[in-house]
């Protein structure tokens, strides 16, 4: 899959323990600062689409401003409620001379992981993109 | 005629042995001294009320109507002095003597004071007893420099306990390791780790020579030179025996009074139990023990001789919120046959040790994780042979859900190990004496009542098992922060913490949540009267940018129409600003103000600016609006001016925060036109006077509201208003609305605390809002200093990603 880093915007635009929305090509993205790194997701709670980017922050997870769904920031899986399966794209990060970098697919067609379902294309991130959690961790 | 028994000491063993007695015939005549004045208590647990967890209330373990129910004498504030064991007479230091036919002693033990010059001197304390504690509460303040010597488990807990009421704490032990006597080095040293994480200084390998300073102590010396500054110094450095009665009666009396596994001493009358005794060259200084001598020596004393006890084994738990600390058994390896299994993670702070013997457990450590310690515990009850388990030693199959937890546990095993309730005789209580509650489960087994450590876990049996299960009503705010609120605002005044996070560190789990993190940025505002440190990453979104969210993202902006009155000026600002930003709904809500629809965050501080209007308030916990009728402005039958009071009371607390959302009516004649008798204040008007009236609702609840007073002039009325809602700001629980908050402590409890306080209450109250009104303002001010640059704004990436 191709992908291409973007320079996004300062650190500083983005407060500690607070998420931002940025669009980025079509898609809208949040960007949270948890102090000394960035996480970014799709800025779509997978529940009713709210926006992640104004939830509280809670450790590495943010909680949907709408319902309160519960989204880890690290892998995109949803923590609660606990019975759901969901998960949000996630994309990797990087700070270059106090500016946060995102990457983001540039590709029309991305490879789908084996077993994972179709997703529409204007949805895709990256799955995991390089970061490991399971459902069954429990929260710190 | 009934025997006599005479019981010396009323402490945990004495009288958790009398209860024992109580259960088997035939009865006694029974007297109990206790040297402290207090009913029994749960000495245990006094850490907890140092730390503030608990209150010297929730301590009690036996009022004084338990005494007068089953007939037992009690007698406080008197010594035993002397035990005549021919004549069988006791000598109290009052002079009075009292006969036996049996005598129990159960004097427990006291604090050790090492020999170190000056102990003599002011401001030195033992931690002990229930006034060691209220002399500790008092003495103990924010700043003061408090040094604690002995780094065992009760030094901790009084470490901790002293920081938590805002102390600067060293702890100075001994020897190298922390708990030695519970933990190894390695153990010793993760525990440490955890008490410096805290704040808490530690110093090892200390010998303790002197207390310094003239009068009062000032410093504490130490044996290699040096000396530490001390504004209060507690000695935590053991415990010995109080087993002086025995040896003047004559008993066989090593370190503590000897008894035989009947729990019998050398006298054939005379009895002993807790931690005045020995049984087996063991002087036991925990609770558990008590519990079991208790039954044994119950059955003995009352002629069913045959239970034996043959040992505790040891298990110690450190009582401090977040520092997780387990140690039972032998967890010496070096012993000939032993193996050791061990787990450390150093950055998490996990520290697990078992040594096993024979393929059985041995002795367990546990530091930073002792979720498991209860299974550990019953392998080492049972002598469970772990052979078949020995992959799954330090992690356990996962738990599917938390009722399969309660639901593995066998019947016969123990829940409680402290008074040693078995899980049978838990389901049997619920059962047979439908019983609902933990208070209730308390009562009648006692389970839990010890450490506490098993409350999770009896709570988990009671969900799955009682049919009208009911959570206790003090609860904690959530789990990130395990404190009741109310001593919550207490350890965060006497702390003068004054951010969110701040808290979190100290006294949660760093983290926070949704939950926790809003209602501590509304107690904090709350506090410190607005001058708190405003961390808006807390605030719910609401709350960052000053309007309500909607479904789609978009926001909602009601301006303040104070009493709900309005001008054609306004109308038509509002009416511009609608067509200018393309609201999508304009719409009349039910509180006499108008909803703008619709509106994207980036265009919020333009719409302020336009309206010129400032914030209703409607997207937060906090004042709302004045609902009014028109009261004798023009309407035919209004003997009150209600849109004047209510114009004015909605001035006097706007832009403040509540725990709740405040939403308040005043209307100018019974008619009430406006409602107020379903608002969480209310004005009445009515012939030459205002009824006020508080704690209504329309809503998700309806109540009516109850009346607060009556007063002639509206100022009083607004004065009353005044003191009910500063009151409510400072005693209800974040999210408890004004209709809960009343019923909860009763109409008449708020009267008495608000317009029937003593003068300087009221004052107090109503300077504090003061205070708070003059540091508040209107939100939307923001408009023109956000207090971040992207507050309000889309950040826009800095290049295009089809380039």
């Amino acid at each position: 899959m191709k992908t291409k880093w973007v320079r996004i915007t300062n650190c500083g635009n983005i407060p500690l323990r607070e998420g931002r929305a940025v669009k980025v090509g079509d898609r809208e993205i949040a960007i949270f600062n948890l102090g000394g790194r960035f996480l970014a997701v799709d800025n779509r709670c997978p529940h009713k689409g709210g926006p992640l980017s104004e939830g509280i922050v809670s450790g590495n997870t943010v909680v949907c401003p709408l319902h309160a769904w519960k989204v880890d920031l690290e892998c995109g899986a949803v923590k609660k409620p606990a019975d759901v399966q969901g998960c949000v794209p996630v994309f990797r990060t990087r700070v270059e001379a106090g500016i946060v970098l995102l990457e983001v697919p540039t590709a029309e067609v991305v490879e789908i992981r084996p077993g994972a379902a179709a997703i529409p294309v204007f949805q895709q991130g990256f799955y995991g993109a390089g970061r490991i959690c399971s459902k069954d961790q429990s929260e710190a | 005629m009934k025997k006599k028994l005479v019981v010396i000491g009323n402490g945990m063993a004495g009288v958790a042995c009398v209860e024992q007695i109580l259960k088997h015939a035939p009865k006694f005549e029974i007297t109990i001294f206790g040297d402290e004045t207090h009913v029994n208590y749960n000495r245990i647990l006094l850490s907890s009320v140092l730390a503030g967890e608990k209150s010297l209330d929730d301590i009690t373990l036996n009022g004084l109507e338990w005494y007068t129910q089953n007939g037992i004498q009690l007698k406080l504030g008197v010594r035993i002095t002397d035990v005549d064991p021919v004549m069988k007479i006791v000598t109290g230091d009052d002079g009075c003597v009292t006969s036996f036919d049996k005598l129990l002693i159960a004097t427990g033990s006291s604090a050790f004071i090492p020999p170190i010059e000056g102990v003599g001197k002011n401001n030195v304390f033992v931690f002990r007893n229930l006034d060691d504690t209220r002399a500790l509460l008092e003495r103990s303040r924010s700043g003061a420099r408090a040094v604690v010597i002995g780094g065992g488990l009760l030094g901790l807990e009084a470490a901790r306990g002293l920081q938590v009421q805002g102390c600067d704490v060293t702890v100075v032990h001994l020897m190298d390791t922390l708990m030695e006597r519970q933990l190894d080095f390695l153990g010793g040293g993760y525990l440490k780790d955890k008490m410096e994480r805290m704040g808490i200084k530690v110093l090892l390998g200390r010998s303790t020579t002197a207390m310094l300073g003239n009068g009062h102590v000032e410093a504490v010396a130490f044996k290699d030179g040096n000396s530490i500054e001390a504004d209060l110094v507690v000695i935590a450095a053991g415990i010995r025996p109080n087993a002086e009665l025995g040896r003047k009666a004559g008993l066989k009396v090593n370190r503590g009074i000897v008894v035989n596994d009947y729990m019998e001493t050398s006298h054939p009358d005379i009895f002993a139990i807790g931690e005045c005794v020995e049984h087996n060259g063991i002087c036991y200084g925990l609770v558990a023990p008590l519990f079991e001598q208790g039954k044994v020596l119950a059955a003995t004393i009352t002629g069913n001789k045959g239970p034996k006890y043959e040992g505790t084994i040891q298990a110690a738990k450190l009582k401090i919120m977040g520092v997780d600390v387990f140690s039972a058994g032998n967890y010496d390896e070096k012993v000939p046959g032993a193996e050791m299994v061990r787990y450390e993670d150093p950055a998490l702070g996990i520290y697990k040790k078992l040594t096993l013997q024979n393929g059985k457990l041995a002795g367990v450590i546990l530091v930073g994780d002792a979720s498991d310690s209860h299974r550990y515990m019953e392998w080492l009850r049972a002598g469970t042979d772990l052979t078949a388990l020995r992959r799954q030693l330090l992690f356990p199959e996962p738990v599917k859900d938390g009722g399969l937890d309660a639901a593995q546990i066998a019947d016969s095993d123990t829940v409680c190990g402290c008074m040693g309730v078995t899980k049978g005789t838990i389901i049997g209580a619920i059962h047979e004496k439908g019983v609902n509650t933990l208070a209730q489960l308390k009562e009648c087994t006692r389970a839990s009542t010890g450490c506490g450590s098993c409350t999770a876990l009896c709570q988990q049996i009671l969900k799955a098992v009682a049919p009208e299960f009911q959570e206790d009503t003090r609860k904690t705010i959530c789990k990130c922060v395990p404190f009741a609120e109310d001593n919550l605002r207490e350890i965060l005044r006497s702390q003068k913490l004054k951010s969110v996070q701040e808290v979190l560190e100290i006294y949660g789990n760093g983290a926070g949540c949704e939950v926790c993190k809003p209602a501590l940025s509304y107690m904090l505002d709350m506090l410190w009267c607005g001058d708190h440190d405003e961390d808006r990453s807390a605030r719910f979104i609401n709350d960052r940018v000053h309007a309500n969210i909607q479904k789609d993202g978009t926001f909602s902006v009601v301006p303040r129409i104070r009493g709900g009155v309005t001008s054609p000026d306004e109308l038509r600002r509002i009416a511009d600003v609608a067509d200018k930003y393309e609201v999508r709904m304009v719409k009349i809500t039910g509180s006499q103000r108008i909803d703008l629809l619709g509106v994207k965050k980036s265009d919020l501080p333009k719409i302020w600016e336009d309206l010129g209007m400032p914030s209703g308030q409607a997207y937060t916990k906090g004042v709302r609006m004045v609902k009014t009728c028109v009261g004798t402005d023009f309407c035919r039958f209004g003997v009150q001016d209600s849109i004047s009071a209510g114009i004015e009371m909605e001035r006097r607390f706007e832009n403040l925060f509540t725990p709740h959302k405040v939403k308040m009516g005043a209307v100018g004649c019974p008619r009430n036109c406006a409602e107020a008798t379903v608002k969480d204040i209310g004005l009445i008007g009515q012939e030459g006077s205002w009824q006020v009236v508080v704690g209504g609702a329309a809503g998700k609840s309806v109540r009516k509201a109850d009346l607060l007073i009556t007063v002639e002039a509206t100022e009083d009325a607004l004065q009353a208003a005044q003191l009910f809602f500063q009151y409510y700001r400072e005693h209800a629980n974040y999210l408890e609305r004004t209709y809960d908050f009343v019923e909860r402590l009763g109409i008449e409890k708020v009267r008495k605390e608000t317009v029937y306080a003593p003068q300087p209450v009221q004052q107090a109250l109503l300077e504090r809002l003061s205070k708070s009104k003059a540091l508040s303002r209107d939100a939307w001010l923001e408009r023109e200093t956000p207090v971040h640059p992207t507050q309000f704004v889309q950040i826009q990436p800095m290049e295009n990603v089809l380039a």
